[in-house]
């Protein structure tokens, strides 16, 4: 009966096959899984690894580490109050130059530009995305900082600040309060908070009109239609409807721009002027986390290396929460799309 | 005569100016950092830049920059791209709408802005400490730890980009092979990734855009070294690491060769994203 034989063996194949793809599924299932866990190994590794290395230097300080101001390795002080207030108040001063900026690209390219236009300004834009931090660094070093030390800060410490050159305080410095303050510097030099600030503004626009141009491209048409039908202009349009539709996904798209400010290194490090003290005015040098963090650790050793891992860590947990933040705003008007 | 409509037409036509206006502000600072780059790089362009090593200093090339450049960018894709493949199929193809697959999907997103300093200190914290610790000092920073730093980077973005890239898949694909009666492995490896090819390749080279340039996480990972080093478990100049030191170095002579490497950093980061734009344009898909 070499029919059923054959019946047989081929079942018996059949079974070994089926046997084997499922061990090869399995295994490949295994790897997979593997490979997309790094992806959460490599973001909980970072987190530990920066607590970790920091514990000397929170255990020695605990919570006087977040409000000293005290940067001493003669002394082994350390305090993270200066970096955190250079971080913060540089990616502010970022966001404020870069918002209006970035708003108005996107109305530009989603409104205002002829569409022949849009592809070529927008692909421009995204390009200042794609260039690497260093070179804004450079940029900012050697051509941006000179240019504001001799054309844009004799203006302002002379009309906005309490240490004008010739001595004569202008209207606005004696009457309006802390503005004479945060103008006012004698340092001769450009690289201060202020420049870094708009270094990182220019880096951050691209981003965060990206965002905005594309959920402003998901306002649905009829939407807007009715709104000119009932004789809007474009900006009311844009004001009035683009923006309370799409409010989540652009407050999404500022915080993405506030992560990336936040953890800029080089860009930021090469402007910032590298001053471990605290200063009301923007026109004075300071420093940042990340800064800190590539200027001494390659030379730092015990408590100090320690302080920078947890200032690594300080910086790691914001920047998380802020992009969390910011993929929980974006994530809104997805699902509002049914997508 | 009619003051509400004469000053919404104000308003608007104000508006439309300022939102012009930025856009130009914007394209000027653009075409003002390239030009400045394309402008000092070119004018320091030398032989000597790809005959001569750092240790020359002021008389010297960025060979061994280029050349550790390389070697740390290529571990960094290599390790990453595998990796950030797979992961991607898995969240498209297996845990797609799962509650696993949605958390990694969504932490990746955070990982792709994460600042690079601290995965730097992370590498730092993994292989440069154990390896001084297991061969009692003799072994440091290495370039070996910069490419792993340099893959932690590129991870997430080619994570993105397969993962959107093989959602774009017509699903028919799928049930048509999977009618046939192959198992759901072979399907991925040989019908799926194949089709979203040319999306992954983008990802890959976004990915080696990004990375080249990345400075931060290379200084306490590969370190920097005057001499030329092949081998990646030695210290290893890159160009983003020795446009660093020269920027802040007093010298006139070393400015110039900092500006030579950003410009050759640049030109390839531009290349590279000119590149993938061009394979891109078949397939739509977003990059933030």
């Amino acid at each position: 009966m070499p029919a059923i034989d054959t019946a047989i063996s081929t079942t018996d194949i059949l079974e070994q096959r089926s046997r084997r793809d499922a061990r090869h599924e399995r295994l490949f299932r295994w790897l997979l899984k593997g490979c997309a866990l790094i992806v959460l190994a490599s973001l909980l590794g970072a987190a530990g690894a920066t607590l970790w290395g920091g514990r000397d230097a929170f255990g020695t300080f605990g919570w006087h580490f977040l409000v000293s101001s005290e940067w001493d390795p003669g002394n082994d002080v350390y305090g993270a109050l200066v970096p955190v207030y250079g971080t913060v108040i540089t990616s502010f001063i970022a966001l404020l130059i870069a918002v209006p900026i970035s708003f108005g690209i996107a109305v530009y390219l989603s409104e205002v530009a002829p569409a022949w236009l849009r592809t070529p300004v927008a692909s421009a834009i995204e390009l200042l995305a794609g260039i690497p931090s260093i070179i804004y660094g450079m940029w900012g070093l050697f051509i941006f900082a000179p240019f504001f030390a001799d054309h844009i800060k004799p203006w302002l410490t002379s009309n906005l600040g309490n240490k004008p050159d010739d001595g004569k305080l202008s209207w606005v410095a004696e009457h309006v309060p802390f503005v004479g303050k945060l103008f006012g510097s004698d340092y001769p030099f450009g690289a201060s908070i202020l420049v870094a600030g708009i270094v990182l503004a220019i880096m951050v626009i691209p981003f965060i009109s990206s965002v905005m141009r594309e959920v402003f491209q998901t306002v649905p048409t009829r939407l807007k239609e009715s709104a000119y039908a009932l004789g809007s202009s474009t900006w009311e349009v844009s004001w009035d409807i683009v923006l309370p539709y799409t409010r989540s996904a652009v407050i999404g798209g500022i915080f993405l721009g506030l992560g990336r400010a936040l953890g800029e290194t080089m860009a930021v490090t090469f402007v910032l002027g590298n001053a471990m003290h605290l200063s009301a005015s923007l026109l004075d040098p300071g420093t940042s986390i990340a800064s800190t963090i590539a200027n001494q650790f390659s030379e730092a050793a015990g408590l100090q290396k320690s302080a920078l891992m947890a200032l690594a860590f300080l910086l790691f947990v914001v920047t998380f929460i802020v992009l969390l933040i910011a993929r929980l705003m974006l994530r809104r008007l997805a699902s509002k799309e049914g997508r | 005569m009619n003051s509400p409509y004469l000053r919404r037409r104000i308003t608007n036509a104000l508006a439309m100016v300022l939102s012009t206006l930025a856009t130009l502000i914007g394209l000027a600072f653009l075409a003002w950092i390239l030009w400045e780059t394309l402008r000092q790089g070119i004018s320091a362009l030398d032989l000597k830049l790809f005959t001569k090593v750092t240790a020359y200093g002021e008389d010297g090339g960025l060979l061994n920059s280029m050349v550790g450049s390389l070697v740390i960018n290529f571990i960094g894709i290599g390790i990453a791209t595998p990796i950030g493949v797979l992961a991607g199929t898995w969240l498209a193809e297996y845990a797609n709408r799962t509650r696993l697959g949605e958390s990694i999907r969504f932490l990746n997103d955070i990982l792709l802005s994460a600042p690079s300093i601290v995965m730097g200190l992370f590498v730092y914290t993994i292989i440069v400490l154990p390896s001084t610790a297991l061969t009692h000092g003799s072994t440091t920073f290495s370039g070996f730890a910069g490419g792993v730093a340099l893959a932690l980077i590129a991870l997430p973005v080619i994570v993105r980009t397969t993962d959107e890239m093989l959602r774009l898949v017509p699903s028919t694909l799928r049930e048509a092979a999977l009618s046939l009666g192959v198992p759901q492995w072979k399907l991925t490896l040989q019908i799926l990734i194949r089709a979203a090819r040319s999306g992954i390749i983008t990802g890959v080279l976004l990915a080696l855009a990004r990375i080249s340039g990345e400075t931060a996480p290379l200084l306490f990972t590969a370190f920097g070294n005057n001499y030329m080093a092949i081998n990646p478990m030695d210290k290893m100049s890159s160009l983003p690491q020795i446009i660093y030191q020269y920027a802040n170095d007093p010298g006139d002579a070393m400015h110039a060769l900092a500006w030579a490497g950003a410009f050759v950093i640049t030109m390839f980061v531009l290349l590279l994203s000119l590149a993938s734009r061009l394979i891109l344009s078949r397939t739509k898909v977003s990059h933030d």
